[in-house]
Order: structure tokens, then sequence, then C-alpha cells
């Protein structure tokens, strides 16, 4: 397995030095007579020293495959949409080389939990920036028309340029529909999970219905709603409670029968009533199922709402922006649009998981 | 005697409670057409100048042209007429629609599923992918990919792809990822103690991943189908609604809610939760057969 990495770096190697001779554009000179030449160089050199040391090559192949992805960024706009073979030659090799790097770093033994968890974000994180560095150097290279697909560059552009619109958008679709319908569906659902819990013939009868409607295509009663509710945010906020509703009920439900009889036992020997049964004993034991509801929830109410937006919205929300900027053909403003909401929809997420995590630490899966 | 030994049987198990509470729902779905449309119907009586009574009153909430919300018997006279009565060629056919996303969306959960199984393979096997690559499939369940669905649709036909494809890559886009986490979990399943006995027998890695990682992902590959497939169909729905409402369940609801044809919304709705329910039953059947073909059971 340890010869993984340096078997990429003969191809890459390789493709470097075929570059040098080739155009860096359509109508110039050879890479060898620009700037590129450098980045060319340095792959090589990585290449070589680190097959002829492999010590060095942790170190190597990271420098000169971001010293020459810097080179590559740096002379793109002197060869916007005109880049020549020798270019995508250079293109390639700094990615092998890249992904050289990654694969070494991920085949480190990394000591302590620390260390660990720092891998854990950096590999990742390298993968998502080399991802967006070549879908820049791709688009802007081949000069893809901004209506297909725009660069990273000019969708950040964007974002910086209509930070006001952006943010009533959020502040429309998220803080108002998304949020209010969260709290509403997820706790009549768990309102209605402990009535059904009192009453077994109820949850007989509610449960496979649940489980149905979980796998029905909910976002279809938006037209409804808006019908119902109007064009504001209480239409969207009611999509979001039907669509959260469900989840929570069902995973309620599941979580109240999680705990051991054993414990039930005990319970019933201190003479426990419903209430106390519930509140110490059965409640905690749910708390992964309802964790779990609420972690599905936090996407599914994004959804529900942009979603319940294609339908009819006064002028601000973020799937009003989108259906109208598409329609408009102004595809930057889409993706600066679904990244504001990418970066909701993770935040909330990562929130959920973090309050999980101090509410169920005694669960298995936290204590390895 | 007999009949009600049975009925207490019947309410003893599932079937009976759910019977009761799905009839209770269409007494309430009643109740409510009734008070959602009772002021436009009294208004309506009213400006008729005519004495009405209650039962007149209920009679116009029951079978309004436009209602506020349907009364279910309206709902079903118009599937009725929707399926049986039309041609299924004819565009005012609801198996038209039904048809239109139901090809979408079974062919968006096939490129889904094949997808997602084949980068699952590569991430199992590739120690750079996992710890690349799995955080991001990961972290992507978090982003409303829904939301770009109309761009999607757009952006493909720029470029001259139209009709069925683009739609079914948005139901690709949305089943792979359940699809993928199930499978790296599902092909990662197998004991340590099996893959040590693979290796005692020098089993290849091709060995280890047909006879034991593959057999033992089973029950999670038709886990996440499940999810895929219900997915895929929102997918497909949602993929109709910037297509300008040409044909689908998705520009039925658009259609819909742009003439309020209330009656139309909610069939499609029907007809959706139809498809819906029986593509999760056929993976489910699917599940066993698979199983207990397997010698396992659930």
């Amino acid at each position: 397995m340890k010869a993984g990495a340096p078997q990429l770096l003969y191809p890459a190697a390789a493709i470097a030095l075929v570059a040098l001779v080739l155009r860096a554009s359509l109508d110039g000179p050879s890479v060898m007579a620009t700037v590129l030449a450098v980045a060319a160089g340095l792959l090589v050199l990585a290449g070589l020293v680190s097959l002829w040391r492999p010590r060095w090559q942790l170190l190597l192949t990271g420098v000169a495959a971001h010293a020459a992805v810097y080179i590559l960024l740096a002379e793109l706009p002197e060869i916007a949409g005109r880049a020549g073979l020798g270019f995508w030659c250079l293109v390639i090799a700094a990615w092998l080389t890249a992904w050289a790097f990654v694969q070494s770093l991920s085949e480190m033994r990394t000591e302590g939990r620390a260390a660990s968890r720092l891998f854990g974000v950096i590999i990742p994180a390298l993968f998502g920036i080399w991802c967006l560095i070549l879908w820049e150097l791709i688009v802007r290279g081949f000069a893809v028309p901004a209506v297909i697909l725009p660069a990273p560059s000019a969708v950040w552009e964007r974002i910086l340029a209509s930070i006001p619109i952006l943010w009533a958008d959020f502040q429309q679709t998220f803080i108002k529909a998304v949020l209010t319908g969260y709290a509403i569906g997820c706790l009549s659902g768990f309102a209605v999970a402990i009535l059904a819990d009192r009453i077994p013939f109820l949850r007989r009868g509610l449960l496979p219905i649940g489980n149905l409607v979980s796998a029905l295509p909910i976002v279809g009663i938006a037209p409804i709603m808006v019908m119902w509710f109007g064009f504001d945010w209480p239409s969207k906020a009611a999509v979001v409670v039907v669509m959260t509703f469900f989840p929570m009920l069902v995973n309620t439900v599941a979580g109240l029968a999680a705990s051991g009889a054993q414990e039930r036992d005990l319970m019933r020997t201190y003479a426990a009533n419903y209430w106390q049964t519930l509140l110490r004993l059965r409640l905690p034991a749910a708390l992964p199922f309802i964790f779990n509801a609420l972690k599905i929830n936090s996407t599914l109410a994004l959804i529900g709402a942009i979603v319940a937006e294609f339908f009819g919205t006064p002028i601000v929300g973020m799937g009003f922006r989108i259906s109208t900027e598409v329609g408009r053909l102004a595809i930057d403003m889409v993706w600066a649009e679904i990244a504001v909401a990418a970066l909701a929809g993770s935040a909330f997420y990562g929130l959920v998981s973090v309050v999980e995590r101090m509410f169920t630490f005694w669960h298995p899966s936290y204590r390895s | 005697m007999k009949s009600s030994s049975l009925i207490t049987r019947l309410m003893a198990g599932t079937t009976g409670p759910v019977i009761v509470v799905c009839l209770a729902i269409i007494a309430l779905w009643y109740v409510g057409a009734f008070f959602l449309n009772a002021p436009f119907a009294r208004e309506a009586l009213a400006r008729a100048d005519e004495a009405y009574t209650f039962s007149d009153l209920l009679q116009r909430t029951m079978n309004e042209e436009r209602p506020v919300l349907p009364s279910p018997h309206q709902v079903a006279r118009e599937i009725y007429e929707t399926t049986v009565l039309k041609k299924p060629t004819s565009n005012r056919s609801l198996i038209f629609h039904s048809w239109v996303t139901l090809s979408s969306t079974l062919l968006g959960f096939l490129m889904g599923t094949a997808l997602g199984i084949v980068l699952a393979v590569a991430i199992v096997h590739s120690r750079t992918l996992s710890r690349s690559l799995m955080p991001w499939v990961i972290a992507s369940q978090t982003i409303p990919i829904l939301a770009i669905a109309p761009m999607i649709i757009v952006v493909l036909a720029s470029i001259g792809l139209t009709g069925l494809f683009p739609k079914s890559i948005i139901s690709t886009y949305l089943s792979f990822f359940p699809v993928t986490v199930g499978m790296v979990k599902g092909l990662r399943a197998p004991d340590p103690i099996h893959l040590d006995l693979m290796r005692t027998y020098s089993a290849s890695q091709a060995q280890v991943f047909w006879k034991l990682r593959w057999p033992s992902s089973m029950p999670y590959l038709f886990a996440s189908m499940k999810v895929a497939i219900a997915i895929a169909l929102v997918g497909a729905i949602v993929g109709e609604l910037p297509t300008g409402a040409v044909a689908g369940l998705g520009a039925r609801l658009l259609t819909g809610s742009y003439y309020g044809q209330t009656v139309q919304i909610w069939s499609a709705l029907i007809a959706a939760a139809v498809i819906a329910a029986t593509l999760v039953t056929i993976v489910g059947i699917a599940n066993r057969a698979v199983l207990a073909r397997m010698g396992q059971s659930e």
C-alpha cells in the first residue's frame, strides 16, 4: 500500500516536463518562455526529488503543488479563454501532485486525539479547496459562459456586492419561515408522540400512517398552503410544519420504546408514576432518537421553505430570488443564494449536533 | 359473538387502529371542508337573496367549483374522471402526467443508485477518498440541494438538453447521497473476524468484495434505496416546476395553483402519494425477497 502515493508522481512529473514544450495559450509562446515555466520546474523537481528521497515527499509535493497552482491562477487573466495544451498539462500535473500530497497526508500515522481531529479537518478542507481551484481554472481557462457555470471568484464577488439582498432573503426565508415552522412542527410532533404513547390505540394507528407520510412528497402541499395562508412567510412556515411533524412523531415514538425493560421495572419498584418514568427514564433514553429527528428536520425545513417560495411570494426570499434570477439568467446570483442556503443549512445542522452532544454525552457513539 | 371477536382481534393488531385513524382523517377533512368553504358559500347564498337552510349551505360547501378545501368525494370524482374516463395519452389524463413523473423518477433513481454504489465502493477502497470526500458527502446532506433544481433545468436547457433527462438529473443528484452514505456503512459492516478469515483464505480484494462485503451490505442498500426512491420522486416533481409546467405531476400542481384549481392540486397530490407509497412498497418487497434468498430474515 505504501507505493500508492509515489506512483502518481511519475505521470505528474512527466506531464509537467512535456508541458514545457507545449503552448501556454492558443496563439502565444510555449510554456518555457513564460512564468509558467517556474510552475512546471517546481512540479518536475518535486516529483523527481521525492521519488529519489521519499522522506521529503510530503513537504515537497505540498509546497510544489500549491506554489504551482498559485502561479497558474496568477497567470490566468492573461490567457483566459484561450488556454493552450501546455496550460492544461500543468493543471493536470499540479492536481496529480496535490493528490499525492493528500494521499501521503491521509496515510500518515497520527498520534493523539487533537492531531487526528486536525487531520480530519485539513484533509477534507484541502479536497474542497482543490475542487474550487479546478472549477475556477476550468471555467476561466475554457471561458465557459457565465450563463452555464460562473467561476467561484465571480460568485464571491456577487456575494460581496449584494449582501443587503442576501440578508433580506435570509431573514424572510430562514429566520421567519424556517425557524417558526421548525419550532411549531417539532413541538407539535413531540406533543402528539407523547399523546400516542399514552394511548396505545392511537400509537398503533398513527405509526404506520406516519411512516407512510414520511415517504410522501409533502412539498407538494406548498401551493395549497400558499392559497390558504397567503403569499407571505406564514404559508412557508405551514409547509415546514407539515414536513417536520411526521419525522418528529415517528422518531419520538420509536425513542420512547427504547428504554430497557429492566430499567422500566426498576422505576416500577420505585413506585414511579407515568410522568416520573417519562421524565426520568424514557425521555432521556429517547433523546438520541429525538435529536435524530431534529437533525433530519433541520434540512427538511430549509428545503420546504425554499420550494414553497417557488409557488408564490412577496418579492423577497431565497426561493423567490433563485427562481427569478434563473429566469433572468443571472446564474452567479443563484449560486450566491445557494452558497447562503448551504451555509445556513450546515450551520443549523451543526448547531443541533452541538446541542445533541451536550445532552447525549452518555451515548456510546460519543464515548469511544 | 364471532363478529365481535373479529373486531377485537382487528383492534388488537395495527389494521383496526389504522382504519379508524384513516376514517377519522376523512371525517376531519369533511369538517374542515365545511368550515373553510362556509364563508364563501354563505356569501354566495346571501347574494342570491333567497332564504337558505343549513342543508343548502352544507350542499354548497361540499360541491364548490373552486373550493378552498375540496371535499374528499370531489377529489375522488376528479381522480376517477381523469384516470378512467380520459385516454391515457391525452394531456388531461392523470395517468399521462403520473407516467411523465414516474419515468423521470425511475431513471433518476437508477442512475443515482448506480452512482451512489460506485462512489461508495471507491470510498471504501481508497483511504484518501474516504478521508477527503466522505466528509463532503455527509456535509452535503445538510445543504438544501433541491434549491438548485430550477437552475439545473434552465442551464441544461440552455445547452440544448430538455425533456426527461434534466429532470432525472435532479432525481439522480438527490438520490445518490443516501445510497452512498448507506453503502459505505454497509460495505464496512462485515466483522473484522470475517475479514480476517478471508485473509487466511488469501482472498483477493475482488473476492473479499463479492463474497463478503457486497452480501453484507444488502440490508443497508435497501434501507437507503427506500429513502432514495422517495426523494427521487420529490426531485422529479420539483424539477417539473420551472419547465413552464408542460407535463407531469409538478406541472399539475403549478397550473392548479395558477388558476385556483384546487381539486386538480389535490388529485395530483393524491396521485403523488400513491406513487410514492407504491414505489417504497416495491423496494420493501424486493428487500424481503433478496434477504430471504440470502437466508437472512429481517
